[in-house]
């Protein structure tokens, strides 16, 4: 309909970026719709993702490696130690308050050692070519791969808050994961060495062909003007022909450019639906809408709660993980500043509880009824604006007040639908399906 | 001297500033604090709530600065925030009515609360966003200091100034009026002590004839004093923004639990708890230093535990401390 009304263009862009909500969507319905665990750091998951992206995918800058990668290695060595020496002490002495005192001054001293150990080697990274470069870069392999690097991140990371948090009530572990996430942007804006901070980082490499090399390959033109032959040939003279093509080639070749990454998309949301609608209807699924709806009594048939929550806390990140590295994929840059819980923590809730917990689809039609309003929302409330105040002059303060802020009628637009949602429908459009046999 | 330079340092640049964060913060957490006590649900839209209270007493403002009136060297808003009062009070009680209202009738689970809340949440941004714009806005008039860096030193002939701003003055005395008032109401006064039955034990509180309407009514009034003055006392002191707001529901949160989620009196030290540890842990102590140790030990390097950039953080690190020790909070309050 956009491709229609607007052009083919944006229709794509909005429609891979609908993919890629939908992914998050799929990723925090698991956690919520499948176990009943609320995770408000959406936001750090997508945002670890995206890191992962860069560091797989960005050729590795020796210079700074050589400047300060030895002091670099030396505290991942310390931290690696530290962790070991707090173990040891866990498994080693009765829990007492002396235990606790000397964990906390093990953590402390520890921070104060790296920190000292580090800041010359973060600071020589730093100053070179601090235009461009000015961290450590990343391992220059194809970013294809930043998609399981990413899941791993976020997975490490929900394995480490689940451990922290899980055992909290709900509406606490929204706060606890919604201020987690919220640390992990700001390590991800102010180490500049690992991730260049608010530098942001541009020019990533792509999995899909890059617009200009298709401009001059034959076969894409030859491609285009097949498609285009009705409409060429209406055009008698040769220059004006070639003009017209040269035309349609260029328009053509970012349309193909992100038909390529909906391709990718697509096939990352078929393999996630086939493989999360396979564990809905497992034991495995079973087991946990059985912990979901009563805990005490999952808990007596002797299921290892605490164990499966940790596990789906887990799954649940690792695909919020993929979709954050798709996110900087398509985008080709990646800007720390840009992750805000607004964006992308609420609204894939939103997504979530519009298009129905608990059931795949929903929350892929969730995703794309979600996001396609929230960019279509300042155009259609402009109409709005014009049709309802048609008989008013352009001059009329409040209508011109009205049209400024349009942009912000979106956040009342998912305010309402959420609000209409949880109060008519509070399973969703697509309702979860139990099956009674 | 070197001594006197020193604590006067500190004070400047740590205690006062520290002390007007945390009265700030310390009357979001007290709202958070109540609604979570009396009507049992985290209010994901506190902060939006404070910026809508905000955004009245702004916009009254600017209507008592156009009749020409002012307090002189009070700023305008002072004059401004009871109006505001009366404006947030009723959007809040409307929102109760046509959203809270049917799920605490249906009994439903806090999660459910929190979702609404969210969605409470986008509505407010949009309506602050809308009328008032997302920009930065400035509106504190009046005399902005009481004392002057400058005039302090020529007083004293001290090396150090400390400057006294009089929105902090006036932050810290209004937070100080307010919360002794609420305190008497919610410990001296029938009304208050059947809130706080309420919150304790809801079905024995019924049972002895508490209205619950009246409770929640007055819960609401309370809550709309508070974001209101909150907020428009944080806009006053920096300024303001409606995405600041919203991200100052965080470190209010972390007062709320840190003191002790449903414990006002732990919500008002969690205030100060928060604000001084963020303001403790990322000052660089070098002057500091350079004035109490002889000059041979002089620091060389900043001696800043953390950058300002992790001040966020910080309160986040000290709520999640929190939480997996002492999950009820440092003062006792609802065992979660």
């Amino acid at each position: 309909m956009v491709g229609i009304f607007q052009s083919w263009n944006i229709a794509l862009s909005i429609f891979n970026l609908c993919l890629i909500s939908a992914v998050m969507t799929m990723g925090a319905n698991i956690q919520w719709g499948y176990a009943g665990l609320i995770n408000f750091g959406i936001m750090g998951y997508t945002a670890l993702g995206g890191l992962a992206a860069v560091l797989i995918s960005v050729d590795p800058v020796q210079e700074a490696w050589r400047a300060g990668g030895f002091d670099i290695l030396m505290s991942l060595w310390l931290i690696v130690v530290m962790v070991l020496v707090i173990r040891f002490v866990l498994k080693r002495f009765e829990k007492s308050k002396i235990r606790t005192y000397s964990i906390a001054a093990i953590i402390i001293s520890g921070i104060l050692l790296i920190r000292f150990s580090a800041e010359p080697g973060i600071e020589a990274i730093e100053a070179v070519d601090p235009a461009k470069t000015g961290f450590l870069g990343g391992f220059g392999l194809p970013i294809i791969f930043s998609w399981i690097v990413g899941a791993l991140f976020a997975g490490g990371l929900a394995f480490i808050v689940g451990k922290v948090a899980l055992g909290l009530r709900a509406d606490y572990l929204a706060i606890a994961t919604l201020l987690i996430s919220e640390i992990v942007i700001a390590i991800i804006k102010h180490e500049d060495w690992l991730t260049r901070g608010v530098k942001n980082v541009i020019g990533l490499k792509r999995p899909a062909p890059y617009e200009v090399d298709l401009q001059t390959t034959d076969w894409f033109i030859k491609l285009v003007e097949k498609f285009n032959s009705g409409k060429l040939s209406v055009i008698e003279n040769l220059a004006d022909r070639q003009a017209a093509l040269n035309q349609l080639v260029i328009e053509g070749s970012s349309v193909f450019v992100k038909l390529c990454y909906s391709g990718l998309f697509l096939v990352v949301v078929i393999i996630l639906l086939i493989l999360t609608q396979k564990a809905l209807y497992s034991p495995w699924g079973r087991m946990m809408r059985a912990i979901r709806d009563n805990e005490e009594a999952a808990n007596a048939m002797g299921k290892n709660v605490v164990k499966q929550h940790l596990l789906i806390f887990i799954l649940g990140s690792a695909i919020v993980g993929i979709a954050g590295a798709m996110l900087v994929t398509q985008d080709g840059l990646f800007t720390p500043g840009s992750y805000r819980p607004m964006r992308y923590t609420f609204l894939i809730w939103v997504m979530v509880i519009v298009g129905g917990s608990g059931n795949n689809f929903g929350a892929i039609l969730g995703g794309f009824v979600v996001w396609f309003l929230w960019i279509e929302a300042a155009p259609i409330s402009l109409f709005l604006i014009n049709f309802f105040t048609a008989g008013i002059p352009e001059t009329n303060a409040l209508k011109s007040h009205l049209i400024e802020s349009v942009p912000y009628f979106r956040f009342l637009l998912m305010g309402l639908g959420l609000l209409f949602i949880m109060r008519y429908r509070p399973k969703g459009i697509l309702p979860e399906k139990i099956e009674i046999k | 001297m070197d001594f006197v330079n020193a604590i006067i340092l500190l004070l400047n640049y740590i205690f006062i500033p520290a002390l007007t964060y945390g009265s700030q913060l310390a009357l979001g957490a007290i709202f958070v604090t109540l609604i979570y006590g009396i009507l049992r649900f985290a209010n994901f839209a506190t902060g939006d709530m404070m910026s809508f209270g905000t955004m009245m007493t702004i916009l009254f403002t600017w209507y008592f600065q156009s009749l020409g009136v002012s307090l002189g060297i009070l700023p305008t808003a002072l004059l401004a925030i009871p109006f505001g009062v009366i404006f947030m009070i009723f959007y809040m009680l409307l929102i109760d009515k046509f959203v809270f209202q049917y799920y605490r009738n249906q009994k439903s689970p806090p999660v459910q609360f929190a979702m609404v809340s969210i969605g409470v949440m986008f509505v407010t941004q949009a309506v602050v966003r809308i009328i008032i714009g997302p920009g930065d806005r400035r509106f504190f008039d009046g005399e902005k200091f009481i004392i002057k860096a400058r005039e302090f030193k020529e007083m004293t002939g001290l090396n150090e100034g400390l400057a006294l701003k009089s929105t902090q003055v006036i932050t810290i005395f209004v937070t100080i009026v307010l919360v002794s008032l609420l305190f008497w109401f919610l410990n001296r006064t029938k009304t208050g002590k059947s809130m706080k039955a309420y919150s304790d034990n809801e079905d024995l509180a019924l049972l002895s004839g508490i209205d619950p309407k009246k409770i929640v009514l007055v819960t609401w009034v309370i809550a709309g004093i508070l974001a209101t003055i909150g907020g428009a006392l944080y806009g006053l002191d920096k300024s303001f923004k409606p995405f600041t707001y919203f991200n100052n529901m965080l470190p209010i949160f972390a007062a709320a639990i840190v003191g002790g989620i449903g414990n006002p009196f732990g919500a008002f030290l969690g205030g100060y708890v928060i604000a001084f540890s963020e303001i403790l842990l990322t000052y660089a102590y070098k002057k500091f230093f350079m004035y109490i140790l002889p000059e041979s030990m002089e620091p060389s390097s900043l001696v800043q535990l953390l950058s300002t950039d992790y001040k966020f953080a910080v309160s986040f690190s000290i709520l999640v401390i929190v939480l997996i020790y002492r999950p009820s909070g440092i003062f006792k309050g609802k065992v979660l």
